[in-house]
């Protein structure tokens, strides 16, 4: 496809102020498995759909462990999220090694944001094509931020990310006042899991071997749970009813289908999303 | 750079094309991209800066993108020293990254000549750094355009830089989507005989103005809902009462500000009923 | 984080042509001297002498003598050793003067660097320590130590703490501290006091300091009689005003065969 004589680099402005090749990257987050972050006053969670390419092969991981109190879920290019991973690893390694205390998760998203915002500006360079929940406790309190291809970084009450994750941003709406108040932490992944389950086509539910859940918080290191583990999270919404999946959203389940731009927000309100401000 | 044409693309490639590298004129002598990349500040939420007689005043709106972020997300008023304030329109990661350039200038000129940057020193460094990237093809300009202000034994300094690397001082500038409509307000003060602490609310009410206005007539939806929840306010200041130090606006100030902004939109919308 | 300049290389005035200094030599030959040795500093040169920390119920106290020797030359008379971080942390140092000087100047930058991200966190006296003691371990590894015993004091979440860094990046914690000819002097006298009552309160501290910057006065040929006491409590930093300690050399007289 070509739509216009912009759209071949990062280096060129379109006539309207927009640089196409980072609005294309933030469809590349689309194309990844949806991700949802919550967080109550105490903790933050992250929970994830993983895919995998056949029968015969394992479930690709979703959630990166970055230090003891904070960790990352990834919708995507997986291999730029590693590599991006690492990079997050070591500053907060630098940072225990030089101060002895952990990196404020707010000073490793604002890193991870100037490090994005270069391959937005140079020629040779794509930008990452991945975002980022991040999920992190510190004497601030619980994080969780999202960070896009465009460099845009976000500090949120809860967010979902991935394809067909509108579905899931819809229902965190719906009940994003109940989750500051929840003490009891598998009550806040129960939340995080309908959510998540809201992104699935109906044909598809959770099961151990598609779901991760991490949790980080006061007095708990970033925890993954993978695999049986993930059993007593998903036994936690085994009996409420799933909200009817919407036909259009079905018709989208293709990832190149161009009609997927219409299951979510119209391209010009994502130009706005991505580039602005 | 020459268009290259392709079989089903014909038309296009007709018209050679100089507006895809910032190293390219125009027959007409102009460089594309950086119009371009300006676009992208006019495009952008509206920032504010106005000069008194005893400071300058930030002020910035901020537009809620979603229910689910945090307040205060992506602040568009950053400190680049301890005595130097930004506010910022465009692309926030193109600003942001300006700001550890600029924070990076400030420690060398700590380092070298054991004071504070000077302000002009400061605009003239951060112009020279932002005009090297109108350029160069392997760059793109950046865009975003920066307001910096300072007060420097006791004189208000203020100075914007743009995507073409251009810097001026300025008494009072708009930046963003309302700039002119801000402009058109900011010129009816006579800012050089006010005080910071008026200016504060001239600007919160500028911006709650000129932003109900805009939502009113872009999208329709229902005023009150405009006046409390579509946006932010920041606000920032340095100056005489901040002992030359670049700070948030304190919250009793800042909450003044906002009910005098709304008060004067209350009364104005009182007296276009009356009008109709 | 330094990403001006670097991207189109830096500009300089003089570029592929002779070098001052390497005028004479032929091309093609070897343009360096032929000895790569160099030295560093083995010396201090402008030195203060000790610094004292205690802690008490409630916050720390520091002492330090405001006297610059060189070499055995009363020098300079008014230099103050003691910098107040932030709210909640002060530096002190022995040693080298204009090392200190370079370190005070790095560390000013890094707090304002800090308070212009405006996110809520602050270096704590722990995290100084952490970071001083990497730095001074650092350049002694590279055979270029910065010639300083330092004392970080301060409110750690609201626990005293009191550190010491010397220029070999050794570092360890303490309830009471000295650097310098005060490790010999004061610090023994310091320690029975913080044994017997783990506890002092605000008063016994500086009774305690104060009695040991005079007897380091009458005993350290580098003291002076003139130093500043700093405390960090909950209230913030207080860096008093130059003070002295009363003296009494009655029995001096009786002090023979040093001259």
């Amino acid at each position: 496809m070509f739509r216009n004589q912009y759209d071949n680099d990062v280096t060129v402005w379109s006539p309207q102020g927009r640089i196409h090749q980072i609005e294309y990257a933030m469809e590349a987050v689309k194309q990844g498995a949806a991700t949802v972050g919550v967080k109550s006053s105490t903790h933050a969670i992250l929970v994830a759909l993983k895919r995998s390419t056949s029968e015969l092969s394992a479930h690709q991981k979703k959630i990166i462990q970055i230090d003891d109190h904070v960790g990352i879920s990834i919708a995507g290019l997986t291999a730029d999220a590693r590599s991006l991973s690492r990079y997050m690893r070591n500053e907060c390694l630098n940072n225990v090694y030089a101060y002895g205390t952990p990196l404020p998760v707010s000073r490793l998203v604002t890193t991870v944001g100037n490090k994005l915002q270069v391959c937005t500006q140079r020629y040779g360079r794509r930008p990452f094509g991945i975002g980022l929940l991040v999920a992190g406790y510190d004497e601030m309190g619980p994080h969780i931020y999202q960070t896009c291809p465009s460099a845009n970084y976000f500090d949120c009450k809860a967010m979902a990310i991935g394809a067909r994750s509108q579905s899931a941003r819809t229902f965190l709406e719906k009940h994003l006042n109940s989750f500051k108040s929840i003490t009891n932490v598998d009550e806040l992944v129960a939340h995080a899991l309908r959510s998540l389950r809201d992104t699935l086509p109906n044909e598809i539910d959770l099961n151990t071997k598609n779901c991760s859940v991490a949790i980080v918080g006061k007095d708990q290191p970033f925890t993954v749970y993978e695999d049986e583990d993930v059993a007593k999270f998903l036994a936690l919404i085994e009996a409420d009813e799933r909200k009817p999946v919407r036909v259009r959203e079905q018709a989208a389940a293709s990832p190149m289908d161009d009609s997927r731009d219409d299951a979510e927000a119209p391209p010009a309100v994502e130009g706005e999303e991505s580039m602005e401000t | 750079m020459y268009y290259k044409p392709r079989d089903h693309d014909f038309a296009v490639s007709l018209v050679q094309v100089y507006d895809l590298s910032a190293s390219q004129f125009s027959p007409d002598g102009r460089v594309f991209q950086v119009e371009y990349a300006i676009k992208a500040v006019e495009n952008s939420s509206t920032a504010i800066a106005i000069r008194g007689k005893d400071g300058v005043v930030f002020a910035v709106e901020n537009l809620i993108l979603s229910k689910l972020y945090e307040k205060g997300t992506n602040k568009r008023i950053h400190n680049l020293d301890s005595h130097i304030g930004m506010a910022m329109a465009g692309l926030l990661s193109d600003g942001r990254s300006l700001v550890d350039v600029a924070r990076t200038e400030a420690s060398n000129y700590r380092m070298d000549y054991g004071s504070s940057i000077p302000l002009k020193t400061m605009a003239d460094r951060m112009s020279m750094y932002m005009h090297a990237y109108t350029l160069y093809s392997a760059v793109r300009p950046y865009g975003c355009s920066i307001v910096i202000g300072s007060y420097e034994d006791g004189n208000p300094q203020m100075y914007m830089v743009d995507p073409s690397g251009v810097a001026m001082g300025y008494y009072g500038i708009a930046i963003g989507k309302a700039r002119q409509a801000a402009k058109t307000e900011i010129e009816k003060l006579k800012m050089t005989e006010m005080t910071c602490r008026e200016l504060v609310k001239e600007a919160a009410k500028m911006l709650v103005e000129i932003l109900t206005l805009a939502f009113l007539f872009v999208i329709h939806v229902v005023h009150d809902e405009v006046k409390d929840k579509a946006f932010e306010l920041e606000l920032s200041w340095v100056g005489e009462m901040t002992g030359g130090k670049h700070e948030r606006v304190p919250d009793d100030l800042r909450a003044e500000a906002e009910k005098y902004a709304k008060e004067a939109l209350a009364e104005s919308d009182e007296s276009e009923d009356e009008d109709m | 984080m330094a990403t001006s300049n670097q991207t189109f290389g830096d500009f300089s005035l003089w570029q592929n042509g002779p070098q001052p200094g390497n005028i004479y030599n032929f091309p093609g030959q070897s343009t360096s001297s032929g000895n790569d040795t160099r030295q560093r500093t083995v010396q201090p040169m402008t030195t203060g002498t000790s610094v004292l920390g205690v802690k008490f119920d409630g916050g720390v106290m520091l002492a330090a003598d405001m006297l610059g020797s060189y070499g055995s030359t009363a020098r300079f008379r008014g230099i103050s050793r003691v910098m107040k971080v932030n709210a909640s942390t002060v530096l002190t140092a022995s040693g080298d003067y204009a090392d200190f000087q370079y370190l005070k100047s790095i560390m000013e930058q890094k707090v304002i660097e800090e308070n212009c991200l405006d996110d809520g966190f602050k270096y704590t006296p722990q995290s100084i320590f952490s970071w001083m003691t990497r730095v001074l371990y650092q350049r002694r590894s590279h055979q270029d130590p910065l010639w300083n015993t330092y004392i970080v004091g301060g409110l750690n979440d609201s626990k005293p703490f009191l550190g010491y860094i010397d220029k070999l990046g050794t570092a360890y914690e303490a309830n009471a501290i000295a650097s310098g000819f005060g490790q010999y002097i004061a610090l023994p006298i310091l320690r029975e006091l913080v044994e017997q009552k783990p506890l002092l309160t605000q008063q016994e501290a500086r009774e305690a300091i104060v009695k040991c910057m005079r007897i380091l006065f009458y005993r350290d040929a580098r003291s002076f009689n003139k130093f500043e006491i700093v405390t960090v409590t909950k209230d913030g930093v207080v860096i008093e005003p130059p003070q002295s300690a009363e003296t009494n050399w009655n029995v001096a007289h009786f002090v023979k065969g040093f001259n």
